[in-house]
């Protein structure tokens, strides 16, 4: 007996849209027996992590904030992940984004230097996380290191940068020996949509990746030449796309807006740079990715989904006292539900009596 | 031979050593196998003739066990049997030869048969018993030597020493002629006559008729997943089988040689060029003109550089010095294939499904694949989409390609289709240069006369035609002049009209080579 995928004829079109859908629903329910587990009651689970945010103004403005770095990052991984790239790292690259950001917003602090100082900060912000994903790009492209294992390790450098930086020469004198730097000026903070809300000007930025995602992708030869590189390599190189440029290409898309992400976030949100300016953003938005299927209207909803479990992860810590790495997990049940869900979309589960068919498993 | 005819006749007598009954596969909404019947008796070589799609492959599947019939029977020596899985079919006594080998390249050959063998058997064991088939059976090979310095023909005789290793009483030969030259299938034939004298049933999957009337005393014939036909067919003539299997008669294609010559369009000096892989080719100093107005064929067994020359050719490999390649008079070895496409050039590679056409792709967009560059498709970095789904109704139109649904995914055109529509394309944009690698590989009979029809009428107008193929019955039909590369060196062109197959097929194993090497591949 063995169990067998098969791919099927013409996967339905109805369940390619269910299958997010599916997998959020199948999520829910594991994550509820891990609950009970817990000796917590699920319904009062999903109540705090999911009601009671979605009924409440104010937490339904932080969702939009929380969403907007997972929004960008998210968009800049589609790109990647279409042409069959992975990029892991941009939790680095939305640090090193945010540590280079900061330097204008620490050079200028007290000083009265004007309006082109937010401008900078975004502009060496997106340029910080293009450089720190060109490394592994780099790499990649020039030995064929696996991009994969070079992205993913640079997470740990920067977050050490960052670490040394706060603590060391950055630290705010006045700031009773906690690792921090000074508060940014106005003149380095986002400006807020509205008075008295929470929502600020990155937001819109999200909104504006999102759109221009989806004209880029679906109707420009760029967006051909990443599906092409992604789904038929060779075909990419009969089309005269150069693989190394492509790589190039993405990752710099992806660092850039990750950096983006980064810088929008400390000047945003935090208003100063500390050792934790992430929980785990450029991790999360690899799910984001997914969840959204890769579609640029898909990943909005799906940023604010997962914007959601972080709210709800805050609230369940303080309510029902479950732990904050009760939500990592939930987003782990998530990432594999929706990529079961995805496979059985294009696959049929089969039950096969007999021995496995060993001519197939010979080595060619 | 009086005894062998009477003990035929006595054969005849005897249940069929396998009889499959109203055999039916249906996947989804396609009936690939549609009530078939088929007997193979002892002694007897059996051919499987039908059209790619006519649901060959499948029937061997379910009777090798890697497939379950949705209905029937099979019968071995008159018993019902189930086939549950190759190893059943093996213990009944079924062996099979693959078309594409599955053979360690960095094992030695008895290395290899012995991986095939239960554990318990020692190397060297294996190595007698196989030494013993190879002699008996006409199959030499050497069984020190590593597999990836081994001619697909030597390659093929493992797989076969291995199959017979199992003591088969029926073998199911899968195209095993098409990676051979004409003097290494000659041997098999023999080999293959010799193992059904000797009572062994044989069923000979093929598409050429030539070689089925040689071998085959009986040839049963699919299309659509039905049995059309079970003839001898040494009775009848291949143009008659080739209709069956069509199911309309056949056109040739008219060469109408003899076209006045024209300039060089397509030149190479002294191209030479390391593998890109590890058990690549090396190019070794190709020369060669193609005039417009001339197609020049190249003959050659399958790993022989084909791939590596069409590579450098079309620009997906930089050729190093610029005047390696020229077109038109321009070098461009330097260049890529968008460049090289600028200057009048196009290209068709072997694989249709994720070299030439993206499989996931929709007709319309695969058009873009190779016509990005050259104008009429993008605007200011936007694909146009209305005019990428004229052109591609334009080919399909023009190439007569066959489809479901407006705007289908390539993964869903039959091969010959496909291929068409890849040709197609490339034509319909009139290159001054084309160069084709295996056009009609794995095609049907109809398809590939309309490719090579197209191929020449395009030659005729003035271009300069380049085909790659293992088919010499293709190049001898089509080519104003054969060249054949052999290791990564390519002979001397020379006009068809003065070759004959043996000497080409010569040339292809390298024996005309007279320099005495060794030959790796």
């Amino acid at each position: 007996m063995r169990i067998e995928l098969q791919q099927r004829q013409a996967p339905s079109a109805v369940a390619r849209l269910l299958a997010p859908v599916l997998a959020l629903a199948a999520a829910f329910l594991l994550g509820g027996i891990v609950v009970a587990a817990m000796g917590r009651s699920p319904l009062a689970a999903l109540d705090v992590y999911v009601l009671q945010p979605l009924s409440d103004p104010w937490a339904l403005q932080e969702m939009v904030v929380k969403a907007t770095p997972l929004v960008l990052i998210a968009i800049g991984l589609s790109f990647c992940f279409r042409a069959n790239l992975w990029n892991i790292g941009a939790e680095g690259q939305f640090i090193v984004g945010a540590i280079c950001g900061s330097t204008v917003a620490l050079a200028t602090h007290g000083t009265d230097a004007g309006a082109w100082v937010l401008p900078v900060m975004l502009a060496l912000g997106t340029l910080g996380g293009i450089a720190w994903a060109s490394v592994p790009a780099f790499l990649r492209a020039r030995f064929g290191v696996s991009e994969i294992l070079t992205s993913l390790m640079l997470v740990y450098v920067a977050e050490l940068i960052l670490d040394y930086l706060v603590r060391g020469p950055w630290r705010d004198p006045k700031g009773f020996n906690f690792p921090q730097s000074v508060t940014f000026d106005d003149a380095a903070t986002l400006p807020f949509l509205a008075d008295g809300g929470r929502l600020h000007i990155g937001v819109l930025m999200a909104v504006v990746a999102v759109v221009v995602a989806f004209v880029v992708m679906g109707h420009t030869i760029f967006g051909y030449r990443l599906r092409v590189t992604g789904e038929a390599p060779r075909a990419a190189r009969f089309s005269g796309f150069s693989e190394r440029r492509t790589t190039f290409i993405v990752f710099a898309i992806s660092g850039g807006l990750a950096g983006l992400a980064g810088i929008v976030e400390v000047a945003g949100q935090i208003g100063q740079l500390k050792p934790s300016i992430s929980p785990g953003y450029g991790f999360t938005a690899i799910i984001v990715a997914f969840l959204g299927r890769l579609n640029p209207f898909g990943i909005l909803l799906a940023g604010l989904v997962m914007a959601l479990t972080f709210i709800g992860g805050e609230a369940a810590q303080i309510t029902l006292r479950l732990p904050f790495d009760l939500t990592r997990t939930f987003q782990g049940i998530l990432l594999f539900c929706v990529l079961a869900a995805d496979a059985l979309v294009t696959y049929r589960v089969r039950l096969v009596r007999g021995a496995p068919a060993q001519a197939a498993g010979r080595a060619a | 031979m009086t005894e062998l005819n009477a003990a035929a006749e006595a054969r005849a007598e005897e249940p069929p050593l396998i009889a499959m009954h109203g055999i039916t596969k249906v996947f989804g909404s396609l009936v690939a196998n549609d009530h078939i019947d088929l007997a193979i008796r002892a002694g007897e070589i059996h051919a499987l003739l039908g059209e790619n799609g006519a649901g060959k492959s499948t029937l061997v599947k379910i009777l090798y066990g890697l497939l379950e019939p949705t209905e029937g029977e099979i019968r071995w020596r008159g018993e019902p049997v189930r086939l549950s899985g190759p190893q059943a079919a093996r213990a009944l006594g079924i062996g099979m030869v693959f078309q594409h080998f599955s053979l360690f390249e960095n094992l030695t050959v008895a290395e290899n048969i012995a991986a095939a063998m239960p554990p318990e058997m020692s190397l060297a064991e294996v190595a007698a018993k196989a030494r013993e088939v190879s002699g008996q059976y006409g199959l030499p090979v050497d069984l020190d030597r590593p597999v990836w310095t081994l001619s697909a023909g030597e390659r093929q005789r493992i797989e076969i020493i291995r199959c017979l290793l199992q003591d088969p009483q029926l073998i199911v030969l899968d195209e095993p002629t098409s990676v051979l030259t004409p003097q290494e299938a000659e041997r098999l034939f023999v080999t293959l006559e010799r193992l059904a004298a000797s009572g062994c049933a044989i069923l000979y999957i093929s598409h050429r008729l030539e070689e089925v009337r040689r071998l085959c005393s009986s040839a049963t014939i699919l299309r659509a997943g039905r049995v059309v036909a079970t003839i001898d067919p040494r009775a009848v003539s291949a143009r008659e089988i080739a209709g069956l299997m069509v199911g309309t008669a056949l056109h040739d294609v008219v060469a109408l040689r003899g076209a006045a010559e024209g300039a060089p369009r397509l030149v190479v000096r002294g191209l030479s060029l390391p593998p890109e892989e590890a058990h690549g080719q090396t190019l070794r100093e190709i020369h060669l003109t193609v005039r417009g107005g001339e197609v020049l064929g190249i003959a050659g067994v399958a790993g022989n550089g084909q791939g590596e020359l069409f590579a450098a050719l079309s620009g997906e490999r930089l050729a190093g010095a610029p005047e390696a390649v020229e077109i038109d008079g321009r070098p461009v070895g330097h260049l890529g294939v968008t460049e090289r496409r600028r200057l009048g050039a196009a290209f068709v590679p072997e694989e249709r499904l994720g070299h030439g056409a993206v499989p996931d792709h929709r007709l319309a967009e695969n058009t873009l694949l190779s016509r990005h560059g050259t104008g009429g498709l993008v605007s200011r970095g936007f694909v146009l989409a209305d005019a990428t789904r004229a052109l591609a109704q334009r080919i399909i139109e023009t190439f007569d390609v066959r489809k479901e649904g407006t705007d289908p995914r390539a993964r869903t055109l039959s091969g010959g289709n496909l291929q068409k529509f890849v040709v197609g394309r490339e034509i319909l944009r009139e290159p001054g240069v084309l160069v084709v690698n295996q056009p009609t590989w794995g095609v049907d009979a109809g398809a590939a006369a309309l490719i090579r029809q197209a191929l020449v009428n395009l030659a005729r107008q003035g271009s300069a035609v380049l085909v790659i193929s293992q088919d010499l019955d293709e190049l001898f039909e089509m080519a104003d002049r054969i060249a054949v590369i052999h290791a990564g060196e390519l002979s001397t062109p020379k006009p068809t009209g003065d070759l004959t197959r043996e000497a080409v097929g010569l040339l292809m194993t390298g024996a005309a080579a007279s320099k005495g090497t060794v030959h790796a591949h």
